[in-house]
C-alpha cells in the first residue's frame, strides 16, 4: 500500500522556490547584522586602492582613460574589484558549513537546491552592496568628480547585486570542487587576479594587447565595470541592458552549475 | 503498514563496499535501532534514506515511496538529525528553527506557532533568542530535533543522537523524544553504538557489522538467541561484531565522530 502524497501545484512550487531564496538570504542577513563593524571595515580596502594606487597611477599616461580624471575612472573599477573579492571568498562559508554538517541538513529539506544556492549567493551580494554603498559615500565626501544621479546610484547598486550574486555562485562552484579551506584559498586567488587584470577595472580595454582584449570580452567582471562606469562616470559604451543581460545570464549558468556540483562534496 | 523497507542495499565509496546488501523493515509507530560499531555502514544507510547518496544497488521505500525514484517525496516525509552538530551557531535557536520551517515549506500563518510549539516541546523555548553558540551540547541536539519535527515528518531519522553527550543531557534528549512520541506516535530510526540506550529505547533493533545486518529482532529476542548465560545486549553486540572490530572505523569516520564530540564539549 502506498500512501498518496499530493503533488505540488505550480503555485506551490513557485512559493516554495521564492520562500527558500528568501529564507537562506534572511538567515545570512541576520548574521551580517551582528557583525556590522566588519561590513564597514571591509570598505577600507577598496578605498586604499582608490587613494593609494589611484593617486600613484593617475600620473601615468596612456591608460586609455583620458576622457575623465583617472580617479573618477577608477571608482567603478575599484567597486567591482571589492565586489569580486567579497563574492569570491564568500564560498568559504560553504566549506565551513559543510564541515560542520549544516549543509547536509539543508540539502535534506524538500527545498530546491538551486534556490538554496541562489539565496546564499544573493545574501553574499547584499554584503557587497552595503560595502559599495559605504565606499560611494566616502567617494562623495572626497569630492571625486563622478556624474552623480539618483538613477546612477540606484542602478549601480543593482548592478553590484547582479554581479556579486554571479560571482558568489561562482565561488560556490569553486567551493564544491575542493576538499579543504586551504585549497579553496589557493583556487580563489588563482581566479581573482586574472579576472581583475583581464578586465577594464584598472585601465581601458583598448590599451590591452589583442589577445587580452578577447579575454576581457569573455570576462564577466568587464560587464559589471562597464555598467558601473556608464552609470557613475558616464563614459564607455552605452549598453546597460546588454551588460545586465550578461550578468543575469552568468547568474543562471553559475547557479545551475553550483546546484549540480554543490551536493556532491557533502559526504 | 511498514514505515520503512530497506531491501538489499549496497553502498560503495570507490572500491570500498560500506554496505553489502542490507535488508530490514521498520513498522509504523516503532522505534527501531540500527546498531553497530564505527564503520559498520549505519551512516551510509542514513545517507541513502535522506537522498544524499545514491546506492550502488538495492532500494528503500518510505511509506511505500521509493527513495531513489521519488527523492522529493522522501524528503517531505522525513525529519533528519545528522550525527554532526548541524545547527548554525551564529543564529539564535528561533532563527535556526524559522529557517528550517521555511525550507520545509511550513505555511507562513503556521510558522511562528509551530516553531514555538516545537521549541517548547524540546524545552528550549527559554533560550530561543540566544545564539546557538552559547547552548550546551544537549540543547543543540534538542534544537536540531525540534527543527527536524517542524514539517511534521512521518519518519524521524536520528544518526547517533546522543553522541558526545554526558549522561544527564542524554537522558534529557531521550525524555523529550519519548514525550514527543507519546503525542505523535512518530516512527523513528535511530543509529547508535550505545547498547543500554538501544535496549531502553528501541522496540526492535538490527545489529550491523562490516556492512551487513547480522541480526534483527527485539532486544529480548536477541539476548535469548545468544543462548545461555543471560547475556546483555552488549554481549550480543560484541559476539556479532567481533570479527569486524579490526576493520571498523575508518580514520575519516573517527575524525568526524571526534569532531562532533569536541563541539558538544
Amino acid at each position: 500500500m502506498v500512501e498518496a502524497i499530493p503533488a505540488l501545484t505550480a503555485r506551490q512550487v513557485a512559493v516554495s522556490y521564492i520562500g527558500t531564496v528568501v529564507a537562506m538570504a534572511q538567515a545570512e542577513i541576520h548574521k551580517a547584522g551582528r557583525e556590522r563593524s566588519v561590513l564597514v571595515a571591509r570598505a577600507a580596502q577598496p578605498l586604499l586602492w582608490l587613494l593609494v594606487f589611484g593617486s600613484a597611477v593617475s600620473r601615468v599616461r596612456e591608460l586609455g582613460t583620458e576622457e575623465v580624471p583617472y580617479k573618477a575612472f577608477l571608482v567603478p573599477g575599484v567597486l567591482a574589484q571589492s565586489v569580486l573579492f567579497v563574492a569570491i571568498f564568500s564560498g568559504m562559508a560553504i566549506i565551513w558549513e559543510r564541515d560542520l554538517g549544516i549543509t547536509q541538513r539543508v540539502l535534506v529539506a524538500p527545498a530546491f537546491r538551486s534556490a538554496v544556492i541562489l539565496g546564499k549567493a544573493a545574501s553574499a551580494a547584499m554584503r557587497a552592496v552595503i560595502q559599495v554603498a559605504v565606499v560611494l559615500a566616502v567617494v562623495a565626501v572626497l569630492r571625486i568628480p563622478l556624474e552623480w544621479s539618483v538613477l546612477g546610484v540606484v542602478g549601480s547598486l543593482i548592478a553590484v547585486l547582479l554581479g556579486a550574486t554571479m560571482l558568489s555562485a561562482l565561488s560556490m562552484v569553486i567551493a564544491s570542487m575542493v576538499r579543504s579551506r586551504e585549497q579553496f584559498m589557493g583556487l580563489g586567488q588563482l581566479v581573482t587576479l586574472p579576472l581583475l587584470f583581464a578586465s577594464n577595472a584598472l585601465y581601458s580595454v583598448e590599451i590591452m594587447p589583442g589577445w587580452l582584449q578577447v579575454v576581457a570580452r569573455f570576462n564577466p567582471l568587464t560587464y559589471l565595470v562597464e555598467m558601473l562606469r556608464q552609470l557613475l562616470v558616464g563614459v564607455g559604451p552605452d549598453r546597460l541592458l546588454l551588460d545586465a543581460a550578461v550578468l543575469i545570464g552568468g547568474i543562471v549558468v553559475t547557479v545551475a552549475i553550483a546546484s549540480r556540483t554543490f551536493p556532491r562534496r557533502v559526504l | 503498514m511498514k514505515a520503512l523497507v530497506v531491501e538489499d542495499l549496497v553502498v560503495r565509496y570507490g572500491d570500498f563496499e560500506a554496505v553489502r546488501g542490507a535488508s530490514f523493515g521498520v513498522e509504523a509507530g516503532e522505534v527501531f535501532g540500527l546498531l553497530g560499531p564505527n564503520g559498520a555502514g549505519k551512516t551510509s544507510i542514513m545517507r541513502v534514506l535522506t537522498t544524499l547518496l545514491k546506492p550502488a544497488g538495492g532500494r528503500a521505500w518510505i511509506l511505500g515511496h521509493e527513495v531513489g525514484a521519488e527523492p522529493a517525496t522522501a524528503r517531505r516525509l522525513i525529519g533528519y538529525v545528522p550525527q554532526a552538530l548541524s545547527a548554525d551557531g551564529s543564529l539564535t535557536g528561533r532563527e535556526n528553527a524559522m529557517l528550517f520551517a521555511r525550507l520545509h515549506g511550513v505555511a507562513r500563518q503556521d510558522r511562528g506557532r509551530r516553531v514555538d510549539q516545537m521549541l517548547e516541546l524540546m524545552d528550549i523555548a527559554a533560550a530561543a533568542d540566544r545564539l546557538v553558540r552559547s547552548y550546551s551540547g544537549g540543547m543543540v541536539r534538542r534544537l536540531e530535533i525540534a527543527c527536524a519535527l517542524l514539517n511534521r515528518p512521518r519518519l524521524l531519522l536520528l544518526d547517533e543522537p546522543t553522541i558526545g553527550l554526558d549522561p544527564v543531557a542524554r537522558r534529557a534528549v531521550w525524555r523529550h523524544l519519548a514525550e514527543m512520541r507519546a503525542e505523535t506516535g512518530l516512527t523513528m530510526l535511530v543509529t547508535t553504538h550505545l547498547m543500554e540506550e538501544a535496549e531502553e529505547q528501541c522496540q526492535r533493533v538490527a545489529v550491523m557489522s562490516a556492512g551487513e545486518i547480522r541480526a534483527e529482532g527485539s532486544p529480548v529476542e536477541l539476548r535469548a538467541a545468544l543462548g545461555a548465560g543471560g547475556g546483555t545486549l552488549e554481549d550480543v553486540f560484541v559476539s556479532l561484531t567481533a570479527d569486524a572490530q579490526a576493520r571498523g572505523g575508518e580514520f575519516h569516520d573517527i575524525g568526524r565522530t571526534r569532531r562532533t564530540a569536541r563541539r558538544l564539549g
